[in-house]
């Protein structure tokens, strides 16, 4: 492994092989190098060097203490502004942390920027950005490729190796996709590990944060800081949180893994069912059991979820109104136009896009005939997952259709651009933890994704299956 | 057609969002296209399916009945685009 590794920097730290201000330097200093991938929305050295002098002062055992860590900017930090790659939101300071940062920060990590995302998560390309497109790390000179989305900054800083590890959250595959796209780690947990508390809302009902990271022990350590109960998020789970890095084991011996025989999908690349029989060998080997499974309703997670996800959205960003936070427009002869033009300005066209079909199919005539009729498919993608898992521990399928495409390619076709989520949108849709690992190439060299979904917070079972695959690829 | 010109406009007032005749006309189109591509879930017998709205298995869970009183108007005021004598402010909306 070249890059080094969170556990391996805790270590060194513990040993004084490295100091904290050695270590963020070494950080602050790629950062800088590679300012030309647009990685992050705010980045402020004096920022970082302000926590490092506090930390420097500290003198209490952290978990975390000093490690670089990137967070996207769905999540609301004190110290930062928060925009989530809105115009709309493009002077807010919070002034209260997210669950997940305050857990970070009480760890003692160090938070080196604000990461670029879709607009308001919504994407699979890091393009929709009000700031720009995110360049994914692998691309060749004079051929940038997209990062994947909608956490694609916070993929893209783990590849680059500008952070130890970063936030995400995962909606649809918000997380798994850019993991792959890039070739790191990413973890979206079960629906409800992690408490949403001051992270700007998308779709509430499938909203999740989670981690990337370089590799899966890596992953297991920073998931269990951010998990926990939290009062402040209604479907904040109480559930005893494990020492997943500690629990970790790679023997999958008496295991049993399911293939849903629903993800082989025409027009699927060669290369990415290659590495989905090549895993699915390696399993094999280790004495896991093979039980084909059957998903039926799979093919309608995609329909489902462009219904669900913009119906919640519309929802949840009717508070854009230009009173109490952000952007107002300067056009206000009355209370609604400044609202309409406040809205009309402060957001882009995909946000524009989703706001009008999520309205439209919760309008009045409308709403049983889509809202309702996803929510009742939603339930049958649901009951299949569980009786999949009746017969099987874990199940693995690869994370995305493609590698990374180029930037700007899948721009003007909505539902093409959707189809992104093709293997990530169902386990989101039943809540499901899944995690995506870096596992074999294409013919170009660029890393793909596999992924593996586990039962509702089997978490620990869905990172010893991953790192039982992480260990017999490298 | 679903989206005609007459329903995109109902919906862009609905929403608060100002359309241009150009942008009307692009997510004519798109939210046509969307509405036609979700039209497949008319294949599946939902009979008797009670809708999913929450995942999660967690009750929502009680809390105590305590007051708590945090004051802190002037920290959501300090977003505010226009505020006056610790109020919003927006356009008049009463002659």
């Amino acid at each position: 492994m070249s890059k080094s590794s969170l556990k391996q920097t805790l270590k060194d730290l513990e040993t004084k092989k490295i100091s904290i201000r050695e270590l963020n330097q070494v950080y602050l200093k790629r950062i800088k190098e590679k300012d030309n991938l647009n990685v992050f929305i705010h980045f402020s050295e004096e920022n970082v060097l302000k926590q490092m002098d506090n930390l420097e002062k500290d003198n209490s055992a952290k978990k975390l203490k000093g490690i670089p860590i990137a967070i996207k900017d769905l999540f609301c930090t004190k110290s930062m502004p928060t925009t989530a790659a809105s115009k709309i939101l493009e002077n807010f300071n919070p002034t209260y942390e997210s669950f997940v940062t305050q857990k970070l920060l009480d760890e003692g990590s160090i938070f080196v920027g604000k990461t670029n995302l879709d607009e308001f998560a919504m994407g699979s390309a890091t393009n929709t950005s009000f700031f720009g497109n995110t360049i994914n790390p692998l691309s060749k000179e004079n051929e940038p490729l997209a990062p994947g989305g909608s956490s694609g900054g916070s993929a893209a800083a783990v590849a680059a190796d500008l952070c130890l590890g970063a936030t995400g959250t995962d909606t649809g595959g918000s997380i798994r996709q850019p993991a792959s796209f890039c070739g790191v780690v990413g973890i979206k947990p079960t629906y409800g590990l992690c408490s949403r508390w001051g992270i700007a809302a998308f779709a509430s009902s499938l909203d999740q944060a989670g981690i990337f990271s370089h590799n899966v022990e890596d992953a297991s350590i920073l998931l269990q800081s951010i998990a926990g109960f939290d009062q402040r998020d209604s479907t904040s789970a109480k559930v005893d949180i494990p020492n997943y890095f500690e629990n970790l084991d790679d023997d999958l011996n008496g295991k049993t893994v399911g293939i849903p025989k629903e993800y082989s999908i025409d027009g699927t690349p060669m290369e990415i069912s290659q590495i989905w029989e090549d895993a699915i060998k390696v399993l094999e080997k280790k004495g896991v059991k093979i039980k084909n499974i059957s998903l039926p309703h799979s093919k309608y997670a995609l329909p489902t979820y462009y219904i669900i996800a913009p119906a919640e959205a519309s929802s949840n960003l009717a508070r854009y109104d230009g009173v109490k936070y952000g952007f107002r427009s300067d056009e206000i002869d009355s209370l609604d136009e400044m609202y309409e033009n406040t809205r009309a300005q402060g957001f882009g066209r995909e946000v524009k896009r989703r706001i009008l079909i999520g309205t439209y199919v919760l309008s009045a005539g409308y709403y049983d005939a889509y809202y309702l009729k996803a929510q009742k498919v939603r339930k049958l993608i649901a009951d299949d997952f569980n009786k999949a898992f009746k017969e099987c521990d874990f199940i693995v399928t690869p994370t995305a259709p493609s590698a990374a495409f180029p930037l700007n390619e899948k721009q003007n076709d909505p539902i093409k651009m959707y189809l992104n989520d093709v293997f990530t949108v169902p386990a989101s849709l039943a809540g499901l933890p899944g995690i995506s690992i870096p596992f074999g190439k294409d013919k170009n060299n660029l890393p793909l994704g596999i992924q593996i979904l586990g039962k509702h917070f089997d978490e620990q079972q869905v990172f010893n299956a991953a790192v039982s695959l992480e260990r017999s690829y490298e | 057609m679903k989206i005609d010109k007459n329903t995109i406009n109902k919906i862009a007032r609905l929403s608060r969002i100002k359309l241009d005749d150009k942008e009307s006309e692009d997510y004519i189109k798109d939210l046509n296209s969307i509405l036609d591509w979700v039209e497949q879930l008319n294949e599946v017998n939902t009979e008797n399916v009670e809708p999913l709205s929450n995942i999660s298995s967690s009750i929502l869970p009680k809390r105590e009945d305590v007051s708590n009183d945090t004051n802190s108007s002037g920290e959501i005021l300090e977003n505010a685009p226009d505020k006056l004598e610790g109020f919003f402010a927006v356009p008049k909306v009463v002659e």
